[in-house]
């Protein structure tokens, strides 16, 4: 006899469940399509921000033109046609960045290969075309000579950037710490001075070049070549070259520190603060979370009191994160904090160390907001290991202690990991509390360094969620951070995923050493 | 040397040893979970490396009786008991005396096979860990050694390292009997040992349990009478948590004494 296959097809269908089986696999899909939606939402207006799209020269009825990126469309209040918007940058010359321009007033629209995207320091983009580059000495560039000459000049400055920025921190940090630590001395006042002249000596090298600029609509404007950070013509980029450009624009975003009051620059502080609370978190937690379930499944008689405390524990998971916040901000900030300040630190009072919010503050309030949860899964985990496993631990002669510690606990291990799971997924995502106890809108410098004890807990840090609120809520001009909002919110998912995905793969890697419980 | 004696006559009928050959000695011994009654005021002397077996329809007390043996019902809240349980003359219950030590004296092994997740030689080696002071070296011996006295060792020599649960569940059961062994007990309780398991791993069990007598005191709980037959040289029936009789195992299963033992053994009471 041949063996058939089953159809396949059929068998996964639900089949004689009547509704049930349909409504609950709808709700399964419905659920699934809405995160999609909602990942690919973050995912195209997160990442789209970093593609060096066209620049488009338009050309209105009136003559007048302009030139900047369509961002999108939408139509005319008055019904009578559509309108659309353009980044059109220069905020030094028009005074805004953007331009809503009615479709019916678009005479021609065209992508001139010579237009250029200034990224600079202040002002944000340029958007327009090169006219000359002015060295220090010597003539006078122009037209292509002058676009070549600016790409050649801008890795070189880069490089220089670098250099000071390097000097800076492995110098002269360096030496000032050890005057702070040692008091003045001759040696380290000369190689100080030394690292200074150096530095001054890149500065002169970077040079008094400028660049002359003009605008499509004909004004003129002059910028020093230092205030450049990057210049393109995506107009006349291949596709090869612009998605180099986006994966340096990603690159950037994930490593550098933000600029402009959070609406440019990238967030690189903000996800070392996430992550670094995260886990100050999950150590804090584990530990507490673990004995509490322990002693509550384990050791506690099984009486009303008992379950009086687990209905409490169970309830505390329900209480709004922003309470937290609050009983953090007056327990830990003000009251452990305040006091540690006028014990340890009163040289410094009063400016306060440790009696204000910061890392290790955040952490606990944090850390306390996510203990049900630990709590509740390695209670179930501890109640899921068979009754014969622990009487086989003491059949063989051991105590109380030694069978929860060799038999029990690792037994459970998977469960307090489930447990790590749920609290990493709800504290990461957790913005309210933190502002209350130590989030900070800009802290570029993050809580780790070289300097004793390395990890600085007193410290504000930054965080992803935080970024996100700032710079939608409180920043100039929204519209402007909207594709970085976009960009912080994707990034802060696949944090969280990435916490999960270590915690889930030490989960996996705990069950398939001794495969799971065999049920018999 | 054992003697036939009608302890009560009206109420069962017990075989007696003498002291030196009796490894433990229950006397008076009664327990009871909160309220509910579970053993009453049972005595009997279990045999030195003999095998005795406690039968009896479902709820009549053999296990509760088991673990009571190895002060098991410690960890349970609601059970009272009272009388006595003397372990080569000494009694279980003194203050003096240690309960971990009196459960690596009194070994046990359960219904359900419950190898610990851990490899094949950490569950052996389980036990004398816990009691530290043994070198590696000797430690592989005895682990060698209980391997091969549960008739183990052939089959799991060349994957100590893999996890016990890898295991078929005859196997398991040996795995659990030679952990139990590596920390040398003088007694060994096992209850229904193989009541989870298919016909050639029993039998496996079975002749396991024959073999150990040598060394060891056994007592099995087990509701397949057959097997009690097979294995035990004493039998002690009992039913709502008393002794009915208690006799050697020829004698009780081809002449009971006792139409309430004739009842059970032919079938006829469940």
């Amino acid at each position: 006899m041949r063996w058939r296959r089953r159809d396949t097809a059929r068998a996964r269908l639900p089949r004689g469940e009547g509704p049930w089986a349909w409504l609950s696999a709808g709700s399964v899909a419905l659920s699934l399509l809405l995160l999609a939606l909602l990942l690919g939402l973050l995912l195209s207006r997160g990442l789209g921000h970093f593609w060096p799209g066209d620049v488009a020269l338009v050309t209105l009825e009136d003559g007048r033109q302009l030139a900047g990126r369509a961002v999108r469309e939408e139509p005319l209040p008055d019904g009578s046609g559509r309108e659309r918007l353009y980044r059109t940058g220069n905020r030094d010359l028009d005074g805004a960045i953007w331009d809503w321009v009615a479709l019916a007033a678009i005479h021609e629209v065209s992508y001139p290969r010579e237009l250029l995207v200034l990224e600079r320091r202040r002002w944000g983009e340029f958007i327009g075309r090169l006219v000359a580059l002015e060295p220090e000495a010597g003539p006078r560039l122009e037209g292509e000579a002058a676009w070549s000459a600016l790409e050649a000049r801008l890795v070189a400055l880069e490089a220089r950037r670098e250099a000071i920025r390097r000097l800076r921190e492995q110098t002269i940090r360096p030496l000032v710490r050890r005057l702070e630590r040692e008091g003045e001395s001759a040696e380290v006042t000369r190689a100080l001075a030394a690292a200074e002249a150096r530095i001054g000596a890149l500065r002169a090298s970077l040079g008094g070049a400028s660049l002359v600029l003009e605008s499509v609509s004909g004004q003129h404007s002059i910028e020093p070549l230092e205030e450049v950070v990057r210049a393109r013509r995506p107009n006349a980029m291949s596709n090869l070259d612009k998605l180099a450009a986006w994966g340096q624009g990603v690159w950037r975003f994930l490593s550098e520190g933000q600029r402009a009051a959070n609406t440019a620059g990238g967030v690189w502080p903000a996800i070392f603060g996430t992550v670094l609370m995260v886990m100050l978190m999950s150590l804090l937690v584990t530990p507490f979370g673990v004995l509490a379930a322990v002693y509550l499944n384990e050791v506690a008689h099984q009486g009303r009191l008992t379950r009086l405390v687990r209905i409490g524990v169970r309830n505390l998971a329900g209480v709004p994160s922003i309470v937290y916040g609050v009983f953090g901000l007056g327990v830990f900030v003000y009251g452990i904090g305040g006091h540690l300040d006028s014990w340890f630190f009163e040289a410094s009072l009063p400016s306060p160390t440790f009696g204000t919010g910061g890392l290790l503050w955040a952490s606990l309030t944090l850390a306390l907001l996510t203990l049900p949860v630990v709590i509740v899964a390695t209670e179930e985990g501890l109640a899921r290991i068979p009754h014969r496993q622990r009487e086989g631990a003491l059949a063989l002669g051991a105590t109380r202690l030694e069978m929860l510690t060799r038999v029990v606990l690792p037994m459970a291990m998977p469960a307090m990991l489930t447990g790590v799971i749920l609290a990493v997924a709800r504290a990461a995502g957790e913005v309210a509390p933190l502002m209350l106890v130590g989030v900070a809108k800009l802290a570029p410098q993050v809580p780790v360094d070289g300097d004793f004890p390395f990890l600085h807990l007193e410290r504000k840090f930054m965080h992803l969620g935080y970024h996100i609120f700032d710079a939608a809520f409180h920043g100039g001009d929204v519209q402007a951070a909207l594709p970085l909002i976009y960009a912080t919110a994707l990034l802060l998912v696949l944090v969280i995923l990435m916490l999960n995905l270590t915690a889930i793969f030490l989960r996996h890697h705990l069950r398939s050493r001794h495969g799971t419980l065999s049920s018999y | 040397m054992p003697v036939m004696r009608e302890a009560r006559p009206a109420r069962g009928a017990f075989i007696d040893f003498e002291p030196e050959a009796t490894s433990l000695e229950i006397r008076g011994f009664g327990l009871r979970y909160g309220d509910k009654p579970a053993l009453n005021d049972l005595t009997l002397r279990v045999p030195r490396h003999r095998v005795t077996a406690f039968i009896g329809p479902s709820g009549c007390g053999k296990s509760t009786l088991l673990r009571a043996l190895n002060r098991l019902h410690d960890l349970n809240e609601e059970v009272v008991q009272q009388g006595e349980i003397r372990l080569e003359g000494r009694d279980i219950h003194a203050p003096e005396v240690a309960v971990a030590e009196l459960r690596r004296r009194v070994g046990m092994v359960f219904q359900a096979p419950n190898p610990f997740p851990m490899s094949i030689y950490d569950n052996v080696a389980f036990g004398l860990r816990l009691q530290g002071g043994l070198s590696k070296r000797r430690r592989d011996d005895i682990v060698e050694w209980a391997l091969r006295s549960a008739a183990l060792w052939d089959e799991v020599k060349d994957r100590l390292r893999a996890s016990a649960w890898s295991l078929s569940g005859g196997q398991q059961q040996r795995l659990v009997i030679a952990r139990t062994l590596a920390v040398g007990p003088e007694v060994l309780l096992l209850d229904e040992p193989a009541s989870a398991l298919d016909p050639i791993s029993t039998l496996k069990v079975e002749e396991l349990i024959r073999n150990l007598k040598a060394s060891l005191t056994l007592v099995l709980v087990t509701h397949n009478m057959q097997q009690a037959a097979r294995v035990s040289d004493y039998t002690a029936f009992l039913h709502n948590g008393e002794l009915v009789e208690y006799a050697p195992t020829d004698t009780l299963f081809t002449n009971p004494r006792l139409a309430r033992t004739e009842n059970y053994i032919t079938g006829r009471m469940a």
